[in-house]
């Protein structure tokens, strides 16, 4: 009686209709100077999809996913978002940015600005919101990340934990129809990590779709519809998270997961 | 008689132990032991000075000063003039090259830091290259340098250069240019920019009060101009233009007419200028590069554009990094400035600390007073920065 796949998320359940593409990349590369960095990437993303990306050090995955919002300019291909395509046109650069939320490594908040402040800014300036509303609005996605209490604070003042779930919601108030996360919680110490994986967790419930470079195998499998592996520049290899981690198809995969596996 | 130290029986043990009087005990101490020091030195001071027959006093800053100032534009000075007057004199000499050598060199310094950032090679070589020589040579080799430059190698008056339509000279005698001369009713133009100004201020805040409450969002930098530019020039053309211009002209053996600027001045202020602006572009370089490209990538990600990154992320971080080690800039240019002495510049050291000392023999007295002149120029420029830095911490959140 119960439905089997709501609970497992995968590609083929639902068809793929180009209308509900948010995210195409189609032959997509980029060079830094010679080096050859991200090689025919072919990438679709439906709307509410979530895409987990891993891959060894060097790999390209940060590249990949900074190039949606253009922190990083690719040379050739193709890339689409949400039906704005990625050109030299500023107008579409700024669309696609206050569409898509970015949450970093390092967190990046701005240290010379309060937490509430911090959350509030991109609205006021960006979505010309008036000052009242913006934080009213920033103190509910601030509680939604369970740190309203830490409203104003200096970023200086919290723990890196803390920190990152502060950025989760900076992105979030400008309600992102795309949330980017690379590495979120690479630089948290452990007992931090629960914390921020658990507000992206609800974030995936609620239907946001993300694209996430990290190698928390745990969170991939509660979340993610698709783990993409890259190696090299290259998408070597993707499927759904069960089949990705029993049942890897080729030998660089089954490598790389031998290698956290073992750390 | 046993002493049980830890009973702390005497009271004199008790304050000495607590933490609070014992700050307060050694305060007095070093404060009487400073004041013994002083009163000593100044004790010795007046014995041996009575021993050469000299008087510690100051009344000889109203003597006749007996001496010549080239440059004084803002005091009537003759020889007859007393010490006192040939003091200010010096006094308003030194703040004038130093207040405009802080305005060039700030200008100067942000803009060779800025390029020194750019990502174009040749702009950033360039740059760079300039930063360098110029701030390992020292300060005084600047100054005769750019003295003599002007001194040997400028024509005579009669074959000044033009260096412009006729209105701009350069001779060895110095710098012509054309002075305003303001005609009736061009006080109206001043007070229109007065006003202008003050209009600025309030349109600031009336825009902020709006984006506050509505989100509307001015393009406040272009309407400030805007309004001191035009109200000022819509007031200067209905006022009937109360401006013109004197162009200096040459009339027999000199220049006449137009406003004059001395090799002396004109050595000293460029020298003074550049050689901290270098100073200044490596400060202004280092406190824009101190924030984070992670910073600008954050600000991006989020839409904000290229101008509001710098606005609201970048120049407040960088601001807080740079004013500090400016304000030292500053002081440095103001207390270099005594080098005028080189090249006879008559700042307060070469009037004061140098002819009146060596006329009068008052060594002791002048020497003081040309101190406390530093040291109170210095500290008003400590303060102003100071000021200015809580100014931006509390404004740019
Ligand atoms: N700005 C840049 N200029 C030149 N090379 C770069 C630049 N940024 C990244 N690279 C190179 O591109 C390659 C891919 O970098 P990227 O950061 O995308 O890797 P990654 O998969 O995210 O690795 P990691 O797991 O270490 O974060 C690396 O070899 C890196 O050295
Ligand atoms: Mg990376």
């Amino acid at each position: 009686m119960a439905n089997e796949i709501s609970d497992t998320p995968s590609a083929e359940a639902t068809s793929v209709d180009s209308s509900d593409l948010i995210i195409s990349i189609k032959e997509m590369h980029k060079w830094f100077d010679d080096f050859h960095v991200l090689k025919d990437i072919n990438l679709d993303v439906r709307r509410g999809e979530r895409i987990v990306i891993c891959g060894p050090s060097g790999s390209g995955k940060s590249t990949l996913i900074r190039c949606i919002n253009r922190l990083e300019q690719h040379q050739k291909g193709t890339i689409i978002v949400d039906g704005t395509e990625l050109t030299q046109d500023l107008k579409n650069i700024e669309i696609i940015r206050s569409e898509v939320g970015m949450v970093f490594q390092q967190f990046n908040l701005f240290p010379h600005l309060t937490v509430l402040e911090n959350v509030a800014l991109a609205p006021i300036w960006v979505r010309k919101m008036p000052r009242a509303e913006a934080e009213e609005n920033a103190m509910k996605y601030l509680e939604r990340v369970k740190i309203p209490e830490q409203a104003s604070k200096y970023p200086g003042q919290l723990s890196g934990g803390q920190q990152q779930r502060v950025a989760i919601a900076r992105s979030l108030c400008m309600s992102p129809r795309i949330m980017l996360f690379d590495e979120p919680t690479s630089a948290l110490d452990p007992e931090m990590i629960k914390e921020v994986l658990d507000v992206m967790i609800e974030l995936a419930e609620s239907g946001m779709t993300m694209l996430v470079v990290t190698h928390e195998m745990g969170f991939a499998t509660a979340v993610a519809h698709r783990v993409i592996f890259m190696d090299g520049g290259e998408i070597i290899e993707e499927n759904t998270p069960q089949e990705f981690f029993t049942n890897p198809e080729h030998d660089r995969t089954k490598l790389f997961l031998s290698q956290i596996l073992h750390h | 008689m046993k002493d049980n130290s830890s009973q702390a029986s005497n009271p004199l043990t008790r304050l000495w132990r607590n933490q609070e009087s014992r700050g307060v005990i050694i305060q007095i101490i070093t404060i009487t032991l400073l004041f013994a020091i002083i009163a000593l030195i100044g004790r010795n001071v007046v014995i041996n000075l009575a021993a050469l027959d000299k008087e510690f006093s100051f009344t000889f800053l109203t003597w006749p000063a007996a001496y010549d100032i080239g440059f004084s534009p803002f005091l009537e000075y003759t020889s007859q003039s007393t010490h006192l007057k040939a003091a200010a004199v010096g006094l308003l000499n030194t703040l004038l090259v130093a207040i405009t050598g802080c305005i060039f060199a700030s200008i100067l310094g942000f803009t060779l830091g800025i390029l020194r950032l750019s990502k174009n090679w040749l702009v950033n070589r360039i740059a760079y290259t300039f930063v360098e020589f110029m701030r390992n040579v020292p300060v005084l080799i600047h100054i005769l340098a750019i003295y003599s430059l002007i001194i040997t190698l400028m024509p005579p008056v009669k074959k000044a250069l033009d260096l412009g339509g006729g209105q701009f000279f350069i001779s060895n005698r110095g710098f012509y240019m054309p002075s305003p001369v303001f005609e009736p009713g061009a006080w109206m133009v001043g007070v229109a920019m007065i006003v202008a100004i003050l209009s600025v201020f309030l349109f600031r805040r009336w825009a902020k009060k709006v984006q506050d409450n509505t989100g509307k969002i001015y393009p406040v930098f272009w309407i400030s101009i805007g309004i001191i530019f035009g109200l000022t020039g819509i007031v200067f053309i209905a006022a009937g233009m109360p401006l013109s211009w004197d162009v200096p002209a040459l009339k027999g053996f000199n220049f006449k007419g137009g406003m004059a600027i001395k090799p002396e001045f004109l050595a000293l202020w460029l020298a003074l200028s550049y050689y901290t602006a270098c100073f200044i572009a490596e400060i202004v370089r280092a406190g824009i590069l101190a924030v984070s490209h992670g910073q600008t990538e954050a600000s991006k990600a989020l839409g904000l554009r290229n101008n509001r990154v710098l606005q609201l992320v970048v120049i407040p971080q960088a601001l807080r990094i740079i004013i500090p080690p400016l304000s030292s800039q500053y002081l440095n240019l103001t207390k270099n400035s005594s080098l005028a002495i080189a090249i006879g510049y008559m700042d307060i050291t070469a009037t004061l600390g140098g002819i009146s000392l060596m006329q009068t023999g008052k060594e002791m007295e002048t020497m003081i007073l040309v101190m406390g002149v530093y040291l109170l120029i210095s500290l008003c420029i400590s303060g102003y920065m100071n000021w200015f830095n809580r100014r931006i911490k509390l404004t740019e959140r």
